[in-house]
């Protein structure tokens, strides 16, 4: 087991070093530099002007030196610039040159500073993560008991009405991406034009103050395209399980049809789903973005949109640190949880 | 002129579809006919949700041929702005269409740019429905190139290419979106890269089917191959080749057709994204089905290892694949709305549905006319495809 996981942790980190020097190098590319260039200078630089503005603060070394000074590997640069100013990664925005450290990149804390916000990436890309956590934990509190009870419902008899009837609603739920639900929840209970109004249509508020009519719909949003999917895996599960030999054992013994559910099948049926809401952390992600954008709730998935969408380099590059920690990490709780829940499975 | 009611306007947009339902019956009754001689197709017939699935998929494949093709359904030009009809509620009279000889009523209303929501909605399919199949098709064809000798071999190439796939999966689709689709990326050319790489996955899937299936034949193959391959590679030459692009090589005479910019810096994105996806399932299935007699026995034979994994494992694995397909279109149906929702890669004036809902979204809660119609077309279209996968898959497992 303990080497388990430990391959596993190597292979993600490894993983990890590789998506971020991609999103590093994407984000690196000249255009995006030059872009940059002439929205901090000014717009009529001319090509050698961007050159020497993007020489003197470090911006041309080699892709693998940036890449290790951003990490933190590799000492930050120290430029005297064309203009004669001195310029250095870990000095001038907030620290005299003399403390300033050799290193200072992601492994040092320096996640560096955001040019939309104005401020440290690593205290916005706190805010926001806290924001975004409140919603996905009402999305969890929403989506999990949901599912499981829909799934466990529609798995215990097989072909019932009731079965027909909840499949029906998971596909309905699966095939209804965020944009899509949103956009209808809106419209019919957020809207003038049809006059129920019982929600709000923007979860701006909600950042300060979460009440029920500001923050159901997001919650919703999210929960019901991922809902339909788990509730189908808990019900193939739970349908697979009704038909073992210990369930008729216990029934052939005279055990009432709740007891066989409750006793007998439900802790057998709920191993498949577990893996299942894990792996669903990354679609929550996609989910976040989009309903944050819709409901303009400014958390995590804002903040990646107005980082994308303004070419704020490093707090996108935060952005994405976080999200292949939060993905990966997932599967890797995942992958133990499975071994630890099925004693079946043997690992090598 | 007075404003229809609610049971004109549906009366109307029944009446506008009336080329989609006599092919839609059409297709159905010579189905139904001939359904015994049509295999797993015909089979689709005997199950109730099959067939509303696939009469769903088919009613918006027929709505995109007939508005892409012959420009029927449409009752005005999805770009064409009318003075007045601005956020116009549905059934909304057209000022001076008499004279103009345009049709009378805007049917679902104006957007907030004063064009027709049901034109757009109905032209946007065509869209949808050219690229979502399109890209799944390509997908597929890289995870079934990469998939198959991955499961078959196993070892180093195995776990190098299962490793990209992951590295490619723990990536938040948004994220990659905006890395590769904004136009400071489109710049340095790496779609156009990413396209040139990602197209030569069918030339070599076809290329290596040929040479396995008759590579005993040279004569035959010979000529097969190069019946097959020359129109392939010069399709891949002119697709790949764009004007005023970082791969421009070929002499305008002979390009006679440029995919836009938007188009296939969408279309290599959505491929990119589904075919780890594809990878996986093609190497699952390969492992599970390389443990097989028959596989044993074409080995025994001396069978080489493409025409194997080409001839033997790949048409016993097709059930799962053609489920796995359906439900793939539907998932870049929202993968490309997505897109559009995030005003990313088309161009903003595209009746695309994700860019209808985003550019409709805005005014959503006083006029949400003009967002529902093209979100309700979406999660049609999407339930359509998963109705279909489930009744493939019931079908399926009967034998």
């Amino acid at each position: 087991m303990a080497t388990f996981i430990l391959r596993r942790t190597g292979t993600m980190i490894l993983t990890a070093l590789c998506l971020t020097f991609i999103v590093f190098f994407l984000t690196n590319l000249y255009p995006n530099l030059e872009k940059l260039a002439k929205t901090q200078g000014n717009f009529r630089m001319s090509d050698e002007e961007v050159a020497s503005w993007l020489g003197n603060r470090g911006f041309l070394q080699p892709m693998p030196v940036k890449y290790g000074q951003w990490l933190g590997i590799l000492p930050g640069y120290v430029i005297r610039g064309t203009d004669g100013v001195l310029r250095g990664k870990c000095f001038g925005r907030h620290m005299a040159r003399e403390d300033a450290p050799r290193f200072c990149g992601v492994l040092q804390g320096d996640w560096g500073y955001s040019l939309r916000f104005k401020d440290e990436v690593r205290a916005i890309v706190g805010v926001r993560l806290g924001l975004t956590g409140w919603l996905m934990l009402m999305v969890m509190a929403v989506m999990v008991p949901g599912a499981l009870v829909m799934g466990v419902l529609a798995g215990m008899r097989e072909g019932s009405r009731l079965d027909r009837t909840l499949s029906t609603v998971s596909i309905v739920t699966t095939a209804t991406p965020e944009y899509v639900s949103g956009v209808i929840f809106i419209a019919v209970f957020a809207s003038s034009a049809v006059g129920l109004k019982w929600f709000k249509g923007t979860a701006t508020a909600a950042m300060n103050d979460m009440t029920f009519q500001n923050f159901a719909l997001p919650v919703l949003t999210i929960s019901l395209y991922g809902m339909g999917y788990i509730a189908r895996m808990t019900r193939a599960s739970m349908a697979e399980v009704m038909t073992a030999q210990y369930i008729r054992t216990a029934r052939l013994k005279g055990v009432g049809f709740a007891g066989i559910v409750m006793k007998h099948a439900l802790r057998n049926a709920l191993i498949a789903p577990f893996t299942v809401i894990m792996l669903q952390f990354p679609w929550l992600l996609n989910g976040v973005v989009i309903t944050e954008t819709l409901f303009n709730y400014k958390g995590f998935g804002w903040a990646l949109v107005e980082a994308a969408g303004n070419n704020d380099i490093e707090l996108l590059l935060g952005i994405s640190v976080v999200s292949v920690i939060v993905v990966l990490s997932t599967q890797l709780i995942s992958d133990i949880g499975y071994v630890l829940l099925n004693p079946r499975i043997r690992v090598s | 002129m007075e404003p229809l009611g609610w049971a004109d306007i549906t009366f109307r947009l029944l009446i506008r579809f009336t080329p989609v339902w006599i092919s839609l019956i059409a297709v159905f009754a010579l189905s139904i006919r001939f359904r015994r001689r049509l295999g797993l197709y015909g089979r689709l017939f005997g199950s109730p949700i099959g067939m509303v699935g696939f009469g769903v998929v088919m009613f918006w494949a027929l709505t995109a041929i007939h508005a892409g093709l012959f420009h029927l359904i449409a009752t005005h030009d999805p770009l064409t702005q009318i003075p007045g009809m601005k956020n116009s509620p549905p059934g909304t009279p057209v000022a001076d269409a008499r004279t103009s000889g345009a049709y009378a009523y805007f049917l679902l209303g104006g957007d907030n740019l004063a064009r027709d929501v049901f034109s757009r909605m109905v032209v946007g399919s065509g869209i949808v429905m050219l690229i979502a199949p399109l890209a799944t098709v390509f997908a597929f064809m890289v995870g079934i190139t990469l998939g198959l000798p991955a499961g078959y071999h196993g070892g180093r190439l195995d776990a190098g290419l299962s490793f990209i796939a992951n590295l490619i999966l723990a990536f938040p689709v948004i994220l990659l979106f905006y890395l590769l689709v904004t136009p400071e990326i489109v710049q340095t050319g790496l779609p156009s890269y990413m396209a040139a790489i990602l197209f030569v996955f069918p030339l070599v899937f076809v290329a290596v089917l040929v040479n396995a299936r008759l590579r005993i034949q040279p004569g035959k193959r010979n000529r097969v191959m190069a019946a097959t391959m020359t129109p392939l590679i010069l399709l891949y030459l002119v697709a790949v080749s764009q004007k005023d692009t970082a791969l421009s090589f070929l002499p305008a005479r002979l390009d006679p057709f440029d995919i836009p910019a938007g188009i296939l810096v969408v279309f290599v994105s959505v491929v990119f994204v589904n075919a780890p996806t594809v990878f996986r399932i093609v190497r699952g299935l390969t492992l599970d089905i390389r443990t097989r007699d028959y596989v044993a026995a074409a080995q025994t034979r001396g069978e080489g290892a493409w025409y194997i994994m080409l001839w033997e494992i790949l048409p016993n694995a097709r059930g799962p694949l053609i489920v796995d397909f359906c439900l793939r279109i539907g998932y870049t149906t929202i993968l490309l709305g997505t897109l559009g929702f995030f005003g990313l890669g088309l161009p903003p004036e595209s009746p695309d549905w994700g860019s209808t809902i985003n550019s409709g979204r805005k005014l959503l809660s006083i006029y949400p006319h003009s967002a529902l119609p093209p979100a309700f077309a979406l999660l049609s279209l999407v339930l359509g495809l998963n109705l279909l996968a489930d009744g493939l898959r019931e079908e399926s497992l009967k034998d």
